[in-house]
């Protein structure tokens, strides 16, 4: 409107094509305008620690100067020796890693899934103390993952709740597949609630009639949630698998504090990168972290590629959205 | 179409890396330290959960109006505080003057130049026990200065050990091991077990380690720092820990057991004997064990054994301002007068040999005598750069050799191997 000329205002009929068609080129640059701020903050945030990681990433650690006992002041050029490295000498812990990475963003991710709709179903029923099971359900997601740990520490402490329940003697924060079985338990715990969320909003917005349809065509409880339930809150689901697919492939602060650092049998891409980045050796560190971040990286590309039409397809003019309701 | 997503994932993914990209400043002014400067400083340390730190800089402060100095408090996980030192010092920043160092990092600081060389004269290190000056010492130069030292000793239960007829705590593992045996034979020490330490794999283990090997007669590095460990000393050593285990001598779940899960256990009467620090002391006078306790030098081999150090020392940040301040505030802090006060008031162990045979002390803590023995028989942990690597290679191996994924020779042998390549780093 801004960018109108004078004239064209003072008569009104040939006033609309005209603006019409000098807003589509005013409104390119104008848009442009507008989402400069975003990528501008998108830059600074993502790409310049991208780019300054990438090239960290070539350097070597700063080397002892035998002679004087002190350490060199700058990193030497090593170009991909710190990837040779990792693939080759570290191989065998990058790798542990490098699984136990995927195992748990599989394992948790498929059981948060589940966890989180029957949680989410059971928010959206109607009964009383709804708003007490609602609250009690999203407590673990308000806590801090840090303090679960602790938390979950206690209860898989060798006295713990966890062993007097079970009976037995298993000491979870040792090395073994229990270590591992524990950081999965206080996974789930945590982020079902994030999924049973973001379920439930998908499910407040299905509308009552069809479900009275279905109950009209004598469809069961169990039909009525493969066939109008799941379909029509697919989208939803899947916005939040996603999230929690990317944010498990980072996972890195509930072993390290509920199992403890350099435990193998926990230990996570995150975690060697923070390794290194402790032992002031930054140029391996970054190496692991532009590893990691490719592999969620691909992990989202494919995500997106194989499943992603209800992701992203909602404003896109050329392929039209599917009709959800199959039932 | 899937730009939109894609630039998600990529924001997401990038929290991973900016974790990576903090680091890597280079670059250092090649001046010797000048100490120049008086105003305003800070003292950086972890928690003060004693809340006795911060009445102290009040006397200073009220002394000294023009260089006041201010407290900042760093998380209490040692690994926390040294990240965010390592992170000032990389930086450059002016944020922290004098830091209080834990005594493993003091070579890594050292070597870093994150540190200043320190005027040696100006300290009364000839009044301090010895052991707990090496920790502040860096191929021959004083780096820092010892404010408080910290060393292991033998809790032990001295109603079982009486009614069992041992009259005197053991001074070697032979003698534990035994005296445990009659005390076991008792009723009331049904379903007890010997002995604990520190073997959850974190920094407890590689303290527990090194006195384990220490003890037998050897040693985990050299006095150049060149690792040593594949020896037949070092090998009865870490037996003694791997036996225990195996036999039932140390309960499995010591496995993960850090100092308060120990005290815990001693205190609701699990252990007959307990390696721990003096902090156990008061608290364990305050349990159930109450009066049915007491504190002996560790055991080793053949004889008394060798506890590691604990303990923190002072050292100026050498991208600090007011540098002259800083040293004054060094002397200050670390004075025989001041740590007599951390002792009495937050039984902080001290550096100062006298304060050990104080009488008014010893009143107030019985121990005392027993911790002076057990530091001067100390030997430091490993004093290297590269502590961080050699540490985790400790804990590594010593893991496996406690839980017989290893034998103890086998675990040795890589320890050597990994030790020397961490060290050549």
């Amino acid at each position: 409107m801004t960018e109108l000329p004078a004239e064209t205002g003072v008569r009104a009929r040939p006033r609309r094509p005209a603006a019409r068609g000098r807003a589509t080129a005013g409104a390119g640059r104008l848009a442009a305008l507008l989402v400069s701020p975003t990528l501008l903050v998108l830059a600074v945030v993502v790409l310049y620690p991208t780019l300054m990681a990438l090239k960290e990433s070539l350097y070597g650690a700063k080397g002892l100067d035998p002679s004087t006992g002190f350490i060199s002041a700058t990193e030497p050029f090593v170009g991909l020796r710190n990837y040779a490295d990792i693939f080759g000498e570290a191989g065998a812990r990058f790798f542990n890693a490098f699984w136990n990475t995927t195992f748990f963003t599989v394992v948790t991710v498929s059981l948060e899934t589940v966890v989180g709709v029957a949680m989410a179903l059971i928010m959206h029923r109607a009964f009383r103390g709804r708003a007490l099971v609602r609250a009690g359900i999203l407590v673990p997601w308000a806590v801090p993952t840090a303090i679960s740990g602790l938390l979950w520490r206690w209860i898989f402490n060798s006295d713990g709740v966890a062993n007097a329940l079970l009976g037995q003697q298993i000491l979870w924060t040792t090395e073994g597949f229990h270590a591992k079985v524990a950081v999965i338990v206080a996974e789930v715990w945590k982020t079902a609630p994030f999924i049973g969320l973001l379920v439930l909003a998908g499910l407040q917005v299905i509308p009552k009639e069809v479900y009275e349809a279905a109950r009209m065509d004598g469809a069961r409880p169990v039909r009525q949630f493969w066939h109008i339930t799941l379909p029509l809150v697919k989208p939803a689901l899947l916005v939040a698998v996603l999230f929690r697919c990317m944010d498990a492939l980072r996972m890195f602060d509930l072993p390290y504090i509920l199992v403890g650092a350099q435990k193998h049998s926990v230990e996570t891409l995150s975690m060697l990168a923070q390794n290194e980045a402790s032992n002031v050796r930054f140029g391996p560190a970054s190496a692991y972290a532009v590893i990691l971040f490719l592999y969620v990286f691909l992990i989202a590309l494919a995500f997106v590629r194989l499943l992603g039409t209800d992701l992203v397809g909602g404003g896109d003019g050329r392929r039209p959205r599917r009709t959800e309701v199959t039932a | 179409m899937t730009t939109r997503t894609t630039i998600r994932a990529t924001a997401f993914a990038a929290t991973g890396l900016l974790l990576a990209a903090c680091g890597g400043g280079s670059g250092q002014d090649d001046g010797k330290p000048s100490f120049e400067g008086r105003g305003p400083i800070t003292y950086v340390a972890g928690k003060d959960t004693t809340g006795t730190v911060q009445p102290m800089l009040d006397r200073w402060n009220k002394a000294h109006p023009k260089e006041k100095v201010t407290f900042i408090q760093l998380p209490t996980d040692a690994d926390a505080q040294r990240q965010q030192m390592i992170q000032n010092a990389e930086t450059k920043s002016d944020a922290y003057t004098v830091l209080s160092l834990d005594v493993v990092w003091t070579s890594e600081f050292a070597a870093h130049q994150w540190i200043d060389r320190l005027p040696g004269k100006r300290f009364p290190m000839g009044k301090m026990l010895k052991p707990v000056v090496e920790t502040s010492r860096y191929r021959g130069g004083l780096y820092a200065v010892p404010s408080s030292s910290d060393g292991g000793m033998l809790y032990y239960r001295t109603d079982l050990l009486k009614k069992a007829g041992v009259t005197r705590p053991p001074a070697t593992w032979g003698e534990m091991t035994a005296a445990c045996a009659k005390v076991k034979r008792l009723p009331e020490a049904k379903g007890m077990s010997c002995y604990a330490g520190q073997f959850q794999k974190y920094e407890g283990l590689t303290v527990n380690f090194a006195e384990a090997v220490h003890s037998a007669g050897g040693r985990v590095t050299d006095a150049n720092g060149t690792p040593d460990v594949d020896t037949p000393e070092a090998k009865k050593g870490l037996d003694f820990l791997a036996r225990s285990f195996e036999d039932g001598t140390i309960p499995k779940e010591a496995a993960t057991y850090q100092e308060e899960d120990g005290r815990q256990a001693f205190q609701s009467g699990k252990l007959v004997f307990l390696r721990n620090w003096p902090y156990m002391y008061s608290l364990a006078q305050k349990s159930g064990v109450k009066g049915k306790f007491a504190v002996a030098p560790l055991p080793g081999l053949n004889g008394p054994g060798s506890s590691s150090l604990g303990g923190h020392n002072m050292a100026v940040s050498a991208s600090a301002r007011n540098k002259a301040t800083a040293l004054d505030f060094i002397e200050f802090m670390t004075s025989e007068k001041n740590t007599r006060t951390f002792l009495e008031d937050a039984s902080v162990a001290p550096p100062y040999a006298a304060l050990y045979d104080d009488k008014a002390l010893i009143g107030q803590y019985p121990y005392l005598p027993v911790l002076k023995e057990s530091i001067l028989r100390a030997v430091p942990r490993p004093r290297v750069v590269q502590y961080g690597d050699v540490t985790s290679a400790v804990q590594q191996e010593t893991y496996a050799a406690l839980n017989g994924e290893k034998s103890s020779e086998r675990a040795l042998k890589d320890l050597q191997k990994q030790l020397r390549k961490a060290v050549a780093r």
